[in-house]
């Protein structure tokens, strides 16, 4: 494996393995102080076992994501040392304010974790509600950075230089507000229905209990509210890429021609070399409405610039799909799901099964929706202004790196996985009694 | 003051907070290592129980260095990210490690062994990373990290496989093993504990002395600019002074076991010793060729990020200390 695709593997590794447990740290911290909340305002002792429960399952997960954020801010450096050089100073200040934001979040977790008998109630439900509110502030800020590399804004280039830079416009690059919402509410979506999928798993092993069905009514009610509001995000995304970074929406559609009133294709499969997208469901002037609302908006294809610069359109058109379908399937379950609760059904088995079924999709969709974001700019790193091969390291022998990294990232994984398992998961009653120490 | 000076001296600030919180976080998990006696599963305990409601927030002050260095000395950055890429990334394994060892263990209960093995992770991470942390200073500090339109001159091991580095390394990882030590024994009320890290703290206290001593010898000959700089200025000499008197005042503090008095001369030699070292740096970030003038971000940007971090820590401060309050005032035994 060459040095560049070594360092592309790298980052894509690390964002991946760190994008799940960023996800959780900005989700689950809502949902427990929901639950606090709840347990404050009726005394019901499911929601403080709840709260609790879900504050340990954030121990570990926020624990492993601050580690491997570290990774990633050194990443940045250690693998695209010219991208750092030249961008630095732009893009420091969204970094700077997540490290404030971050940091809050860290204290105020040690006090919601390790404070339940050592702080009055209101701090510690105030505590919960800092830790929920700063984990969305460093997911904003991290995302506005990658908007920047999107649609970068702020600077004139002088010389080959980035001069009469302004730090808060290229913050608040284009792209930059629309991502960071869409990447706010993906969280909400991956964190609640992958909460609520769990505990509709239990409710279907153990039976009808007070405890698993009050973690799926908190849960779902993030996840559900979030993904019904993601379909607006999402348009607002969609026109702004169509707008900003035509060739972008061209391969995430699979748009190899331009054309006035382009359909959306459902599916398919891009050829590259035929310069054709197979197999798609083809809506006619669908592509034109969502991209500019318009009929017959003129939708830029991918003829418009020479093939060596496009990204890799099989892979980015696939991912898209998967992202847009997961998040249909998910928005239906939410309807349905709001439609039962309205009408006050029990939880039905069947609908539990389904819940279950679905529940991993939130996170299916954040994958591959960061897939589509990053694959979809390259070759640049920094949109038509730095190519990713111009930014990656001299350093030799990336791929060993690489190799030890995943080696520990997948080791990490499975003992998480694990112990989530045994702690947040397994039922409540034996547990508490065996190991009180570890439930406080 | 001019807005590179600043951004400098918040840096230095952070490095110090972060020495004397996450680096006592570091020498916990070395004492973990070398846990032995009669009291070893006490001591252990003690240790886990000291750090797990702060090492995290500790940590970010790590974070929040490396954020400023790339925004507001992107250069630096950059060479030190190419030239140091090797121990750089020895240090990202130890905190990797580290973390989630930690956590790790503390949700293994019930099972011992496992429980032993993620201790031993932890411990021997903790224990590798202050060495490597110390190492990228040390080499910052010599001459050979050059790095030119991002070709490291001296490779990838010669920036810091050199004695001088080497031994800076040492040298953190015994501050910070006598600081933690320092601070444990504040942290029980079992004169028994208190006896054994006051043992350690006197040990790993003569060592790091050693080792300071190491460190001016070494640099003679490989590191001789910083040791002018350490010379250059009245207030270098003032600053070693500080050191030297506090560090007679934690030993002898120690030596009669007035405990909290020792943590507060320990804070202070350990803080002056890195405050010390960033005035003989001074006006470098990676020696010999950037500095904090050459390899800045514009003014403008500066002055943003610096307001940035003014408004940050108005919110940053109050939580802090609210943190420490509840977690490391006297008197409150951990209710768990």
């Amino acid at each position: 494996m060459d040095n560049f695709i070594a360092a592309r593997s790298q980052m894509a590794m690390s964002l991946a393995f760190h994008i799940i447990f960023a996800t959780i740290g900005v989700s689950l911290p809502l949902m427990m102080t929901i639950s606090e909340w709840r347990w404050r305002s009726t005394g019901d002792p499911a929601y403080l076992l709840l709260a609790k429960r879900w504050a340990k399952g954030t121990t570990i997960l926020f624990a492993v994501g601050a580690v491997s954020g570290t990774v990633l801010s050194f990443e940045l450096g250690l693998l695209w040392p010219r991208f750092m050089q030249y961008a630095g100073s732009v893009i420091g200040m969204p970094f700077s304010l997540e490290g404030f934001a971050f940091f809050t979040e860290a204290i105020f977790l040690g006090i919601y974790l390790y404070g339940w008998n050592r702080v009055p109630g209101w701090l510690h439900l105030a505590s919960g509600i800092i830790v929920a509110v700063s984990g969305v502030l460093s997911a904003i800020f991290v995302t506005l950075v990658n908007g920047w590399m999107n649609t970068p804004a702020g600077f004139d280039i002088v010389a080959g230089k980035f001069e009469n830079i302004h730090p808060l416009i290229a913050m608040l690059n284009p792209a930059g507000v629309p991502e960071a919402v869409h990447m706010v509410l993906a969280a909400y979506t991956a964190g609640g229905f992958a909460t609520a999928g769990i505990h509709g798993w239990l409710l279907l092993r153990r039976g009808r209990n007070r405890f698993d069905e009050a973690a799926i009514g908190i849960a779902l009610l993030v996840g559900g509210v979030a993904v019904i509001l993601q379909s607006v995000s999402g348009d607002a995304l969609a026109r702004m890429v169509a707008d900003k970074q035509p060739m972008k929406l061209a391969s995430l559609e699979g748009q190899f021609h331009t054309e006035i009133g382009a359909p959306l294709r459902i599916g398919g499969i891009p050829f590259p070399d035929e310069r054709e997208t197979k197999y798609a469901i083809e809506i006619p002037h669908g592509l034109s409405l969502l991209g500019f609302h318009k009929y017959n908006a003129l939708i830029k294809g991918l003829d418009q610039e020479p093939q060596a610069d496009w990204p890799n359109v099989r892979i980015v058109h696939i991912c898209f799909q998967i992202m847009v379908g997961c998040g249909s399937l998910l928005s239906l379950f939410a309807l349905a799901s709001s439609w039962i609760s309205w009408k006050k059904r029990p939880l039905h088995t069947l609908f539990l099964k389904a819940l279950v079924f679905v529940s991993p999709l939130g996170f299916v969709a954040l994958e591959a929706g960061w897939m589509v974001t990053e694959l979809g700019r390259q070759p640049w790193i920094i949109y038509r202004l730095m190519r990713t091969k111009d930014a990656v390291t001299s350093m030799p022998n990336v791929t060993l790196t690489l190799s030890v990294m995943t080696a520990v990232y997948v080791i990490l994984g499975i003992v998480v996985v694990w112990l989530l398992s045994r702690h947040v998961i397994a039922a409540p009653e034996t547990k508490q009694i065996e190991h009180p120490e570890v439930l406080v | 003051m001019n807005a590179c000076v600043i951004l400098a001296a918040i840096m230095l600030i952070s490095l110090v907070i972060y020495s004397l919180l996450g680096g006592a976080d570091y020498g916990a998990g070395f004492w973990d290592l070398v846990c032995s006696g009669p009291r070893k599963q006490g001591q252990r305990d003690l240790i886990a129980q000291a750090i797990q409601p702060v090492w995290e927030a500790n940590h970010i002050w790590l974070i929040l260095l490396v954020v400023l260095m790339f925004s507001g000395f992107p250069s630096a950055f950059s060479s030190m990210s190419v030239g140091l890429a090797v121990p750089i990334f020895l240090v990202l394994l130890g905190i990797v490690f580290r973390g989630s060892s930690y956590v790790f263990r503390a949700y293994f209960a019930g099972d011992v062994r496992t429980q032993l093995y993620w201790g031993k992770v932890f411990s021997i991470s903790s224990s590798i990373t202050p060495l490597f942390l110390g190492i990228v200073i040390g080499a910052i500090s010599g001459d050979a990290v050059l790095v030119d339109d991002g070709r490291s001159e001296n490779g990838f091991l010669s920036t810091w496989l050199r004695p001088f580095p080497l031994i800076v390394g040492l040298l953190a990882l015994s501050l910070f093993a006598y600081l933690s030590a320092c601070y444990l024994t504040v942290e029980t009320d079992d004169s028994e504990l208190q006896g054994d890290f006051r043992k350690r703290a006197l040990f790993s206290g003569f060592i790091s002395i050693m080792a300071a001593f190491a460190t001016y010898l070494v640099a003679e000959n490989s590191a001789q600019r910083i040791l002018d700089g350490l010379s250059r200025s009245p207030d270098c000499l003032l600053i070693e002074v500080g050191a030297a008197i506090a560090t007679l005042v934690a030993f002898h503090a120690l030596c009669v076991r007035s405990y909290p008095r020792a943590r507060i001369a320990a804070a202070a030699q350990v803080g002056l010793i890195v405050i010390g070292w960033g005035f003989a740096q001074y006006p470098y970030v990676v020696r010999p060729e950037l500095t904090i003038f050459n390899g800045a971000s514009p003014p403008n940007i500066l002055v943003e990020v610096e307001i940035a971090i003014a408004l940050g820590a108005v919110i940053l401060v109050p939580s802090l200390i609210l943190l420490l309050l509840i977690f490391k005032s006297r008197g409150t035994p951990s209710a768990q």
